[in-house]
C-alpha cells in the first residue's frame, strides 16, 4: 500500500494529538480536598522530640497508642525500654515487659545508671523500609510521615526485615504490615499524637520542622541531641535529648 | 516465649519462615542445573552431554515451583500481581519478578523448545489422542525439522545459552542481594552474599543433576556413563571448594573485624545455630562431601565405589546447601538487632507456613520433573547432524 | 536468502508467542493499574486519605477544656498543669461526641496515681515519687491530694 509522506505525517500527528488528549482526559488525580480542608501537606515536616530526663516509664503512651490505633495484643507501634547500665557498658540490663503497656515493676538497684527510653517509628527521611518495598505500599508522605497503604500491602514483610529499629510488625488479622503512623489522622486535624497527648511529663513532643515557631528549633540548638543508630544514616526524625551511648 | 535476654518487642516473632528458606534453595537449584547444562553447550565439555537435557528439565521443574513458597507466605497473595504493575525500582524483590519472567520465557522455555523440537514434531505425528494435540500445540505450528533448520536451532540455542548464563547468575544473585543489601541485619549485610549464594546454588544444582541422572539410569536399568559422572563430579568438587572458600572468607573477615554485632552473632552460632550450622552445614554438608569427592580425584576407585561416593556426596551436598539457606534466613532472625538477646523459631506442622507444605513444595518439583520426563524424554539424543 | 528464511522461519513462532504475551501483559496492566499512582511518589495518593480517615479515640484536651474549663483552671494553677485530661481520665472522644449520653467512669485512684508516682530507681531523681505502701498508711491518694491540683 503506497502512502505519501504528507499523508503519513498528517496521520501520525493526528494520532499523537488524539492519544495525548485521551490520556489527559483519562488521568484522574487522587481524591480532591474537601471544601473545609485547611491542611496542606507542603506546609509540614513532622518529627518528634523525646527528653530522656523526663520519661518516667509510666507506659501511658503505649496504652494510649494501642487504644487510639487498635493495635493488636502483643504488637507495638510504640514501646518503652528501661536501661540499667553498670560500668560494663557492653552489657546493659534492658527490659520492656510487654512493651511497657502496663508500666514497669519498680527498679530497685541504686548502683546502676538507670533510665527509660521510649521508642517508635523514626519516620526516616532516607527510610530503608520504603526503599525495599516491592510495590510502593509504604512510602514517605509529602509531610514527612512514613505510612503504609493498607489496601496495597502484600504482606511480604521485607520492610520489617529492613527496619533497623524494629518498629514494624505484621498485623495478624489484616495480614499487612503495620506501624506507627504518627497518628496521621490526628496531626492533620491540628491535634497531637495519642502518645504525646497522654504523656504526663511532656517527655514526648510532636514537632513540625517546617513551622518556624515550633519549639524543635530551640531544642535542637540548645541541647545535646542524638538519634538511634546514627551509623545507619536513615535520616531519623525522632530526636533524643541526653540519650546515653549504651542505648541500642 | 523462648526469648533470652532483650529483644525489641516486635522482633520476637520470626517473619520469614521455612518457606522463605525453601525459595532461595529452589531458585539455586535452577541456576545450578542450568550452569551445568551450559558447560556442554557453551564451554564444549562434551563429556557431560548425557546430562544436558536432564539438566534443562530439572531447571524447568524447579523454576515452575519457585514462586509457590512465596505465594503461600504472602499475607495477600491475590495482590502479588502488583509487583508487575507498580514495581518499585529501588526494591530488589520487585526487580526479581522480571528477572524470573525473563529467565522462564526467553531463556529456559526457548532453549527447551529448540532442543526438543525434532522430538516434538515426531511425537505430533506418531502419538495418538490427547497427547497428539499437546505435541501439536508445542510445535507452535512448524513442522520443519530439516538438518539445515536443526543447525540453525543449534546456533540460536547456543546464543540463548550464552545469554542464559548471566541470566542464571542474575536469577540467583538477586536473591543473595535481597539479603545482602539489608543494612539493618548484620548477619545478612555483606557484599559477598550474592556471590556466596550463587556458588552454593551452582554446587547444589550440579549435585541435584548428578543424583537425578544416576537414579534415573538405575530406574531405567541403563548403563551409567562413567565418563559423564566423573566429569560432573569433578565440576561439583571445584565448585564446592570455591563456595566453601568464600564462606570461610566471610567468617574469617567477620571474626577479625569483630564489629558491634560480632559477639552476639558468635554466641548465636555457638548455641542456637550449632546443630544446623556447624554440624549439618559445615561438617556433614560441606567438609564430608568435599573430602569424599577429593578422594575420588586423588585415588583410583572402582566404578561401583565411585558411583556410590558420588551419590552420597550429592545427597550430602543437597542437605548441606539447604542447611546453609536455613542458617542465613532463620539465623538472621534469631538474634535481636539490639545485640542483647535471642528468640526461638518453632516450626509448625500443618499450618500455611509449616513443615507439611514445605515438604510438599520440596516433593512437587520431582513430580513435575517426572511429568516433564514423560512429555519430553531426555534419553534420546537428537543432534542436528543425525538426519 | 529464501533458503535461509525457510530454515529459520520457525523461529518467528516463539518470538510471536513472546510478543503476544508481552502485549497481553501491557493491556492488562493499563486496565488494572491504580489511577494516579505515582502522583506524589511511588504510591497511591488514596493511601494518604486512607490514613487520614481513621476515627479519633482520644478527643485531645482542647476539646475537654471547651466544657470543663473550671477543672482546667484549677489544673493550670498546680503541678499537673501539663498533664492532659485524658492521661488520667482515659480516651474520651465518644464522650465528647455525646457528652450527656456517655458519661465517663472516674479512674481508679488505687492504681492510677502509683503508675507515675511509685518510687523507681530509673525515674528521674527530681520527679516526685514515693513508696506508696509506706506513704499514706493505706489511705487513698485523693484523701489528701486533690488530683487536679495535687501539691500540698
Amino acid at each position: 500500500m503506497e502512502i505519501s509522506r504528507r499523508e503519513l505525517l498528517t496521520q501520525c500527528s493526528r494520532l499523537l494529538i488524539l492519544t495525548a488528549t485521551a490520556a489527559k482526559a483519562l488521568e484522574k488525580t487522587g481524591t480532591p480536598p474537601g471544601p473545609d480542608d485547611t491542611y496542606h501537606v507542603a506546609e509540614h515536616w513532622w518529627g518528634m522530640i523525646i527528653d530522656i530526663d523526663k520519661c518516667i516509664g509510666c507506659g501511658n503512651c503505649v496504652r494510649a497508642c494501642s487504644k487510639e490505633n487498635q493495635v493488636p495484643d502483643g504488637y507495638f507501634r510504640t514501646w518503652v525500654e528501661r536501661y540499667q547500665v553498670t560500668e560494663d557498658r557492653e552489657h546493659p540490663l534492658v527490659e520492656s515487659p510487654n512493651g511497657a503497656i502496663n508500666g514497669f515493676p519498680p527498679a530497685t538497684r541504686e548502683d546502676t545508671k538507670s533510665f527509660y527510653v521510649p521508642k517508635l517509628c523514626n519516620h526516616c527521611v532516607d527510610s530503608p523500609c520504603v526503599q525495599v518495598c516491592p510495590v510502593g505500599a509504604t512510602f514517605v508522605s509529602p509531610d514527612g510521615v512514613v505510612l503504609v497503604d493498607p489496601e496495597y500491602c502484600l504482606g511480604c514483610r521485607y520492610c520489617v526485615q529492613a527496619c533497623p529499629y524494629g518498629c514494624r510488625y505484621y498485623h495478624p488479622e489484616k495480614k499487612i504490615v503495620d506501624k506507627c503512623t504518627l497518628c496521621y489522622h490526628r496531626i492533620t486535624k491540628g491535634l497531637t499524637t495519642a502518645c504525646c497527648e497522654s504523656c504526663p511529663t511532656g517527655a514526648r513532643q510532636l514537632v513540625d520542622l517546617k513551622n518556624p515557631k515550633d519549639p524543635v528549633h530551640e531544642f535542637l540548638r540548645n541541647n545535646k541531641v542524638q538519634v538511634l543508630k546514627p551509623q545507619m544514616a536513615t535520616g531519623s526524625k525522632v530526636y533524643y535529648k541526653n540519650l546515653d551511648g549504651s542505648v541500642r | 516465649m523462648g526469648v533470652d535476654g532483650f529483644m525489641y518487642p516486635n522482633e520476637v516473632e520470626l517473619q520469614w519462615s521455612l518457606l522463605i528458606v525453601l525459595y532461595p534453595y529452589i531458585t539455586g537449584l535452577v541456576a545450578g542445573a542450568f550452569i551445568l547444562a551450559s558447560l556442554e553447550r557453551v564451554f564444549k565439555v562434551e563429556a557431560v552431554r548425557p546430562t544436558y537435557r536432564l539438566a534443562l528439565l530439572t531447571a524447568l521443574a524447579f523454576l515452575l515451583v519457585a514462586p509457590l513458597p512465596l505465594q503461600l507466605h504472602l499475607g495477600h497473595p491475590e495482590r502479588s500481581f502488583e509487583m508487575y504493575l507498580t514495581p518499585h525500582r529501588s526494591s530488589a524483590m520487585a526487580m526479581f519478578g522480571f528477572v524470573y519472567l525473563w529467565y522462564l520465557t526467553v531463556v529456559l522455555l526457548v532453549e527447551v523448545w529448540l532442543e526438543y523440537r525434532a522430538d516434538i514434531v515426531a511425537f505430533a505425528q506418531s502419538r495418538q489422542g490427547i497427547q497428539r494435540w499437546i505435541y501439536k500445540i508445542l510445535t507452535l505450528g512448524s513442522n520443519n525439522v530439516s538438518p539445515a533448520s536443526r543447525r540453525i536451532d543449534d546456533k540460536v540455542g547456543y546464543i540463548v545459552t550464552v545469554v542464559g548464563i548471566p541470566s542464571a547468575f542474575l536469577l540467583h544473585g538477586y536473591v543473595g542481594f535481597i539479603f545482602g543489601s539489608v543494612k539493618a541485619n548484620p548477619w545478612w549485610s555483606t557484599p559477598l552474599m550474592p556471590i556466596v549464594f550463587l556458588f552454593s546454588a551452582m554446587t547444589s544444582g550440579i549435585a541435584a543433576v548428578l543424583a537425578l541422572y544416576m537414579i534415573s539410569m538405575k530406574l531405567r536399568k541403563t548403563l551409567i556413563d562413567m565418563r559423564c559422572v566423573d566429569t560432573v563430579a569433578k565440576y561439583l568438587f571445584y565448585m564446592f571448594v570455591i563456595d566453601f572458600s568464600l564462606e570461610m572468607l566471610d567468617l574469617v573477615q567477620r571474626t577479625y573485624e569483630a564489629d558491634e554485632s560480632f559477639r552476639s552473632l558468635d554466641f548465636m552460632v555457638h548455641t542456637r545455630l550449632w546443630t544446623s550450622q556447624v554440624v549439618i552445614q559445615v561438617f556433614l554438608g560441606t567438609l564430608l562431601p568435599i573430602t569424599l569427592l577429593a578422594a575420588t580425584q586423588l585415588w583410583k576407585f572402582t566404578e561401583t565405589l565411585r558411583r556410590r561416593l558420588y551419590l552420597l556426596a550429592s545427597v550430602l551436598t543437597l542437605i548441606g546447601i539447604l542447611a546453609m539457606r536455613w542458617n542465613v534466613v532463620i539465623g538472621g532472625q534469631l538474634f535481636s538487632k539490639s545485640f542483647l538477646g535471642y528468640t526461638t523459631y518453632k516450626v509448625q506442622f500443618a499450618t500455611r507456613e509449616g513443615l507439611l507444605p514445605a515438604l510438599a513444595l520440596l516433593i512437587l518439583p520431582f513430580v513435575l520433573f517426572f511429568v516433564l520426563v514423560k512429555l519430553l524424554p531426555p534419553w534420546q539424543d537428537s543432534k542436528p547432524t543425525e538426519a | 536468502m529464501s533458503r535461509f528464511l525457510r530454515d529459520s522461519g520457525h523461529l518467528i513462532r516463539p518470538a510471536l508467542v513472546l510478543l503476544a504475551g508481552l502485549g497481553l501483559f501491557l493491556l492488562v496492566r493499563s486496565a488494572v493499574i491504580p489511577k494516579a499512582f505515582g502522583q506524589y511518589g511511588h504510591y497511591r495518593p488514596a493511601a494518604l486519605d486512607l490514613n487520614r480517615q481513621k476515627p479519633l479515640v482520644f478527643a485531645g484536651q482542647g476539646t475537654c477544656i471547651e466544657c470543663h474549663d473550671d477543672q482546667a483552671k484549677t489544673r493550670a494553677a498546680g503541678k499537673h498543669a501539663h498533664v492532659a485530661c485524658e492521661a488520667c481520665h482515659g480516651a474520651q472522644a465518644t464522650h465528647a461526641a455525646d457528652p450527656l449520653g456517655l458519661k465517663p467512669t472516674l479512674p481508679d485512684v488505687a492504681t492510677l496515681c502509683a503508675r507515675c508516682h511509685e518510687k523507681d530507681a530509673a525515674k528521674p531523681k527530681t520527679f516526685p515519687q514515693v513508696v506508696t505502701a509506706e506513704h499514706s498508711g493505706g489511705a487513698l491518694c485523693n484523701t489528701c491530694h486533690q488530683p487536679h491540683n495535687p501539691h500540698l
